[in-house]
């Protein structure tokens, strides 16, 4: 899977283009940033219903490539450009979480934590 | 000897920047080569113990020494002191008030975090004085 194809997965709106052709390992849902940072896994994806600049830092430090924020939530200008510096991708996806998790997941995509 | 040596002031009252400083070490170690495992790690610890700094003790200042084979940070403010280390770095445990849990911190998770991120961390804390903390990160080549 490339960043692109969460769009029509998750008939997501784009609202930052990075590189819409790399390569999704694994992704992870969650709004505590901490619960985040605590699995450095190649993880590409974070989703999230959080919508403040630490959540654009939290994707920055672990490498990660696109964040899609549920529930039609949408970043605002200081995040979208704290993340155009990082090429990070930002979507809005109108599902909300675990219906955007369930359906990436029957798309082949896994969180990189197994048990 | 210390290859780079760089100085940031963290502000205790702009929980929108916490995070600046982690993100410029990290941009400057990319810049310098080293190897992608040991800046996340560095970055990530870093930017755990930078959101401390914000959320429990009004901000301080972090010191980087960056070597070629470990990277160094120390981070040291004036806040309140933490009574009881050994407590603060159990896993869930956190005094976060829950403004700070509606930003997406306060699970515990973050000592823990640069515990298992770094080669060592050492805690130095005084109640009403301040805390320090020093994290390395040793770099394979
Ligand atoms: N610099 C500091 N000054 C004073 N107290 C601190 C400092 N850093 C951590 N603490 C105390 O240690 C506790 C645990 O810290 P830790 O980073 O593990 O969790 P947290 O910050 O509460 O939540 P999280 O890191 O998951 O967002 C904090 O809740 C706080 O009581
Ligand atoms: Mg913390």
């Amino acid at each position: 899977m490339v960043v692109k194809d969460l769009i029509d997965i998750l008939k997501a709106k784009v609202i930052l283009e990075g590189d819409l052709d790399a390569e999704i390992k694994t992704a992870c849902g969650s709004d505590m940033m901490s619960d985040v940072l605590a699995y450095v896994k190649d993880q590409s994806v974070l989703l999230t219903g959080l919508v403040n600049p630490q959540v654009v830092r939290t994707a920055e430090m672990m490498d990660m490539l696109c964040i899609i924020f549920v529930r039609g939530k949408e970043p605002n200008a200081d995040m979208i450009n704290l993340a155009k510096s990082r090429d990070i991708t930002l979507m809005s996806t109108p599902y909300r979480m675990f219906t955007a998790c369930g359906l990436l997941y029957s798309n082949g995509l896994r969180g990189g934590c197994e048990v | 000897m210390s290859v780079i040596h760089l100085t940031y002031e963290v502000s205790g009252d702009d929980f929108t920047r916490a995070g600046e400083a982690s993100g410029l070490v990290k941009s400057k170690l990319k810049k310098l080569g080293y190897n992608k495992d040991a800046i996340r790690r560095v970055a990530i610890a870093m930017y755990e113990a930078e959101i401390n700094m914000v959320i429990h003790a009004d901000g301080g200042v972090v010191d980087v020494d960056i070597y070629p084979d470990k990277v160094e940070v120390v981070l040291a403010d004036k806040g309140p002191g933490i009574p009881d280390v050994e407590k603060a770095m159990q896993e869930g445990f956190s005094t976060a008030p829950d403004n700070v849990r509606n930003l997406g911190f306060g699970a515990g998770m973050g000592l823990p975090n640069i515990k298992k991120y770094t080669d060592e961390m050492k805690i130095d804390t005084v109640l009403g004085v301040g805390t320090t903390m020093y994290i390395t990160v040793l770099v394979k080549q």
